[in-house]
């Protein structure tokens, strides 16, 4: 083998190494730390945000598109909805829980849309993250800086699936987003069944006021 | 903290007297009353306070807003330093001392909130947390028109707070009550943006606040880091 040989070889070898690295790491968030992605996804939602000017504008439905797009695949709501569920989650079948999980995530975002629309310039600081490698649950802390107001705590419940980790709860100042659902749900589908409770949820979405 | 507050805390006392109704549940033995007495408190802060607080708002400049709310909170310190010491939270206390003692000579007398600018934490600490950590069972939930969610140990602890002052202290009675006006439609007004979430997010409201609320309180008397409750997934 002639040197010129050794080193087109050793080229195309490079070459070859490089993009087959590329592949490995083309679902480049799959291999991504929890709170990584919590800090990635957040600033990029806030970027977002503050260069958009329909958001700016205040136009709701433009921000359910940039959560639909940017937040929703990060998050489980199957989980979400089994944990606001508690006991109750087995007595639905597949198809009770499929439309639960729909309703309560549609709920979701029209609440967390409604909060970002009044987004102003609130900062994050990212705690650091304690966490095992083997862990498969863990909490991302964050804390929300207001200007002129007390930093509000707003925390991440995240969960290792086959497709990286996923939010299941956010616990804002202590309160737990699907904990405090529990009692709701219980209530609905004491008075009316599963299938009430799926009725009152896509009803709250239509835009029918609570009680 | 206001004028109301007291009223407010009498009629608990009425309620509590009274509370020999159906029990729905543990946390809410008083669940039926309660639900009453939300209702009144709905229509009187849909008509009234509500939209005081969003004229307040709308009038008052942020910073000047800012300012009320960080003299308020300021003195809160102070009590909070007092409860940490109560529950023996030496370091929190310490937090908290410093905190007021920042604010008051280096934040204009509290006007300004350096401490937070500087990163020191507020303890959140009073004196229903004090009681909670003494021993003392929370007691029946309770829903107070004008002041809102509570329970018997938290009301008797802000009962206990409003006792000690300052503004009770201050002779003047249009004065008094001015400042106890304002610092119930400031905190109204900090309120605001909560309000509206809980109104799209919660399908029984009263549920939802009381929830929050019983989960907020766990959550301050553990420090943030509350045991993890019975889960009744799958």
């Amino acid at each position: 083998m002639t040197m010129m040989k050794a080193v087109r070889c050793a080229r195309t070898l490079g070459a070859a190494l490089a993009i087959a690295a590329t592949a490995l790491a083309s679902p480049v968030h799959a291999q991504e730390a929890p709170d990584a992605m919590v800090k990635r996804v957040s600033q990029d939602m806030i970027a977002t945000i503050k260069s958009d000017p329909l958001i700016q504008a205040g136009n709701e439905a433009r921000i359910r598109e940039v959560i639909e797009v940017k937040l929703i695949p990060h998050f489980d709501f199957m989980r979400m909805t089994a944990l606001a569920m508690g006991k109750n989650w087995r007595s639905a079948t597949p198809e009770q829980q499929k439309r639960l999980s729909d309703e309560f995530k549609t709920l979701l975002v029209r609440t967390y849309s409604g909060a970002l629309a009044k987004y102003r310039d609130e900062a994050i600081d990212y705690k650091p993250l304690r966490m095992n490698p083997a862990d498969t649950d863990v909490t991302v802390r964050t804390v929300v800086m207001k200007s002129g107001g007390q930093p509000i705590p707003m925390d991440y419940s995240l969960t290792k699936g086959a497709d990286g980790w996923k939010v299941f709860d956010v616990v804002i100042s202590g309160v737990s987003l699907v904990t405090n659902y529990r009692d709701e749900f219980n209530e609905q589908i004491k008075s009316g069944g599963v299938d009430g409770l799926i009725k009152t949820l896509s009803d709250r979405n239509k835009g029918v006021a609570a009680k | 903290m206001n004028a109301q507050l007291r009223l407010a805390v009498a009629a608990a006392a009425t309620v509590l007297l009274a509370g020999c109704a159906a029990t729905p549940s543990k946390v809410d033995p008083l669940e039926p009353m309660n639900r009453a007495l939300y209702q009144v408190h709905d229509v009187l802060d849909t008509n009234i306070v509500k939209p005081v607080a969003e004229g307040y708002v709308s009038v008052v400049p942020q910073f000047i807003r800012t300012g009320f709310a960080n003299v308020f909170n300021n003195i809160d310190d102070l009590f909070s330093a007092v409860n940490g010491l109560l529950q023996g939270k030496t370091e929190k206390a310490g937090n908290d001392l410093g905190r007021v003692l920042t604010n008051t000579m280096l934040g204009l007398g509290g006007l300004i909130d350096v401490a937070t600018d500087l990163g020191i934490e507020r303890g959140n600490e009073d004196f229903g947390q004090t009681f909670a950590v003494w021993g003392f069972p929370a007691g029946p939930y309770l829903f107070i028109p004008l002041f809102g969610p509570t329970t018997v140990r938290d009301g008797t602890g802000v009962l206990v707070r409003i006792a000690l002052g300052p503004v009770s202290y201050i002779s003047n009675v249009p004065v008094r009550n001015s400042i106890y006006g304002v610092g119930y439609i400031d905190l109204r007004s900090q309120a605001l943006e909560g309000g509206s979430i809980v109104d799209t997010a919660a399908l029984d409201r009263y549920v939802f606040i009381r929830n929050a609320y019983l989960q907020r309180r766990r959550y301050l008397i553990y420090d943030g880091k509350p045991p993890p409750e019975p889960e009744e997934e799958q």
